[in-house]
Order: C-alpha cells, then structure tokens, then sequence
C-alpha cells in the first residue's frame, strides 16, 4: 500500500468525557479501499469518534492527518462526506430542496440529477414532499442519497441503517462496498454485522 | 451554485415558509414603541425630543429577540454539522446567514420605523437622520448579535445569555445611531455620527464573520 491511498491517519487519540476515559491513544488510519466498521457497546465512543475524525469534535487530545488531501494541495474537507445521527433536513423545504443545498456546500456540481439520487434510494415522487411530512426512515433515505450525488473519497457514517427496512440496508450495504471497491473509503458504526466490513476497530474495551 | 448563493437562498426560502414569524420582531418593536406615550406623556415636544432613543431602543430589543434562534434550528436538525463540516470556507456561510438575517427581519424593521417616526411627532431633518441612521445601524445590531447567538447555540435555554453577552456591545451603536438624529433635533452636525455608524457597519460586516464562526465550531463541538 503506498502513501497516497491513505485517506486519513489519526496518532495518539484521547478523549475525555466527563473525567471518563473513553479511549486514549487511540490510532486509526483509512486507506483507499477499505470499508471500517468501528464497533462497541452504546456509550463507548463510537459516535465520538466520528465526530474527531471529522474536525466536529475537538475536545480531544490528538494529530489527525489526511496524507492524500495534503499531497494533492486540496482542503480536507473536500475529501469527507459526513452523515450523522441527525439527517440535518430542513423540515420545511421539501426533499430536493434539503439535497440541493446540501450538495451546494461542496461548491461542485452533483453528479447527478437530484431526482435521480431520489429515485435510486426508493424517493421517486416524494421529491416535492416538505422533509417534515416524511417518515424518520425516508428522512434517512433523503441523507443517503448524497451518497449518490457528492465525490468525496471518504464517507464517515454513524448509524446509517437507522430505520432503513431491509431492502434499504442491502441496497445501502451493495452501495458502500461499490464506493471501497471504486477507490473510496468507509468508516461507519452499526450494531448487526454487515458481510461488506474489511475491518473493525472495537471500541469500550477496558483500557 | 456556489455554498453561499445556496445557503442564502436556502434561509430566505426558510423565511418565507415560516413568514408569520417573521411578524413577531416587527409586532414587538411597533408594540414597545407605541407603549412609551400611554406610559409616559402624549406631549408632542418631550416625544420629538425623546423619540430617536425610543425607536432605536425598541430596534436594539426586537433585533435581540429574533436571534436566540438564529443558529438553534439548524443545531437542532443536524444541519449546522453539515455548515461544519463543508469545505467551503465556514466565515462566508455565516455571514450567508446573517445576511439573509438582515434582510428577513433587519429591512422590514428600517421600513416600518417611519410611521413609528410619525407618531412620536418627529419630522423634518430629524426624520431622515433617524431612518439612515437605523439603515446603517441595524445591520450591525444583527452581526454583532449573531456572534451572542452563535455562542450560546450548544445551550438549551441562552435567551438571557444571549443579552447579556450582545447588550453591552450594543452601546456604541445605540449612542451613535440615537445621538445623530438627536443632534439633527437641536440643530447639530450629525455627520460624523452617521459616519462612524458607517464605519462600524464595515468593520463588522468584515469581522463579525470570522467570530461567527469560531463561536459556532465552539458550540458544535459540544
């Protein structure tokens, strides 16, 4: 593996929540091609440690670095598509509205139609629903579908199968381990145990 | 699109879908406003004399209301994770905010402040000196503000907070936005007011941004 598939190396990890040690010294690295499962028990850090990795937590001790966004002279944030718990919908803009400036952020075109990402993730003719009138899981299935329209490399999700039914998740699960194999990356939390994981880093147990 | 023509548009279409909301701040400022002749005295000399700081206190208290929630609702629905997390650069997507903040509710302040002008007997030279000064001055009410507001965006209940960290910046604007058309009342120059009134308007605009947005990835990451 050369330098440049590694997306994001994190050294010497420490978080503290209230003078509880969550994880300390805690290293991760993500090459291109890898699909990483960070797995624990509820309260072990998990979604804390999305949050560092992607710059939204920095309450922490720690060097984060993306050797392929800094060889290439890019910002980093152009590497990282987050997804957390909260869908970041607004309630009154309708579904395509919601994708269209979220989409914006990245200051590049999507790649494609905003209806068709809605249709690919089983949206078609809720496009012009307001996200509020839409169930937790459409809520869900509207975040997701960026996946479809934004070419950042490494997607970090916390809980993405969230109140997604069953064909969802096989979709999502076919999804992810397209983006790996493409040249992309995943980082993700789940509690059941998707084939697709190359890795798992385990997270809670005593330090 | 660029992430701020999109981030713009997005507030002001928020805007208009919630449009009764954005009566709330009007209500409030002509509602204080119209309290100060019943409380006090109908007298049309003490009003002209004292009206330019009625109006631009009432301003003050309505800009102040309508920010507690400027950056709550998009903590509130993961969307200020996402503003976060974008690569575009974070200072230009909240002064997007603050701008369409501004427009939402800082212009139809500026316009219904002549008839509240009207009804405290000021007219003449007064009149106008009051208006530019409100139109220079309550755009730098809302930057200013926004930084309160996005300081106290992790905290469940920062209304208070919010007033007790923004009033007190708010004193230079008050004292030079009133003092002009108070001046232009006896006679004085008022330029120099509205031009520091000017000048504090750049400054902001310039500099309001940037703690914005240091004060929103504090609050984000709590």
């Amino acid at each position: 593996m050369s330098a440049n598939d590694l997306l994001l190396r994190a050294e010497g990890l420490t978080a503290l929540r209230d003078e509880r040690v969550l994880f300390r010294g805690l290293s991760v690295s993500v090459a291109a091609g890898e699909v990483l499962r960070v797995e624990g028990p509820n309260g072990a850090g998990k979604t804390t440690l999305l949050r560092i990795l992607c710059g939204l937590d920095q309450d922490c001790e720690g060097r984060i670095a993306w050797p392929r966004a800094e060889a290439a002279g890019r910002p980093w944030r152009e590497e990282l598509l987050w997804l957390g718990h909260l869908p970041g919908l607004k309630s009154t803009l309708t579904a395509e509205e919601n994708l269209a400036w979220l989409c914006a952020l990245r200051g590049r075109a999507p790649r494609r139609p905003l209806r068709e990402a809605l249709a690919m993730v089983g949206l078609a003719g809720f496009e012009d629903l307001p996200a509020g009138a839409l169930s937790a899981g459409q809520k869900r299935r509207v975040a997701l579908a960026r996946l479809h329209l934004e070419d950042a490399p490494l997607w970090v999700l916390d809980e993405p199968f969230t109140a997604i039914d069953r064909a969802g998740v096989e979709a999502l699960e076919q999804l992810l381990a397209a983006h790996a194999q493409a040249g992309g990356a995943v980082v993700f939390t789940t509690h059941h145990a998707p084939a697709i994981t190359s890795r798992s880093l385990l997270l809670g147990k005593a330090a | 699109m660029s992430a701020f023509a999109a981030l713009f548009r997005r507030d002001l279409a928020l805007a208009w879908r919630a449009r009764g909301d954005l009566v709330n701040p009007l209500g409030f400022f002509v509602i204080v406003v119209s309290l100060f002749p019943l409380g006090m005295s109908p007298d049309p000399a003490l009003l002209a004399r004292i009206g330019p700081g009625l109006v631009w206190v009432a301003a003050l208290l309505a800009v102040l209301l309508s920010l507690e929630n400027l950056f709550r609702s998009d903590r509130d629905d993961g969307a200020l994770e996402q503003l976060l997390v974008s690569s575009a650069p974070l200072p230009l997507l909240a002064l997007a905010r603050v701008l369409a903040h501004v427009i939402t509710v800082g212009v139809p302040l500026v316009l219904v402040s002549p008839l509240l002008a009207l009804m405290l007997n000021i007219d003449g030279e007064p009149f106008g000196v009051l208006l530019s000064s409100l139109a220079l001055g309550v755009p730098v009410l809302c930057m200013v503000g926004a930084i309160g507001a996005a300081l106290t965006t992790g905290i469940a209940r920062g209304g208070v907070l919010v007033a007790l960290i923004v009033l007190p910046l708010y004193i230079p604007v008050l004292v030079f936005g009133a003092g002009a058309a108070y001046a232009a009342g006896l006679g004085l120059p008022f330029a120099g007011q509205l031009a520091i009134l000017g000048a504090l308007l750049a400054l902001s605009v310039a500099l309001a941004p940037f703690a914005i947005a240091g004060a929103l990835r504090i609050s984000g990451s709590q």
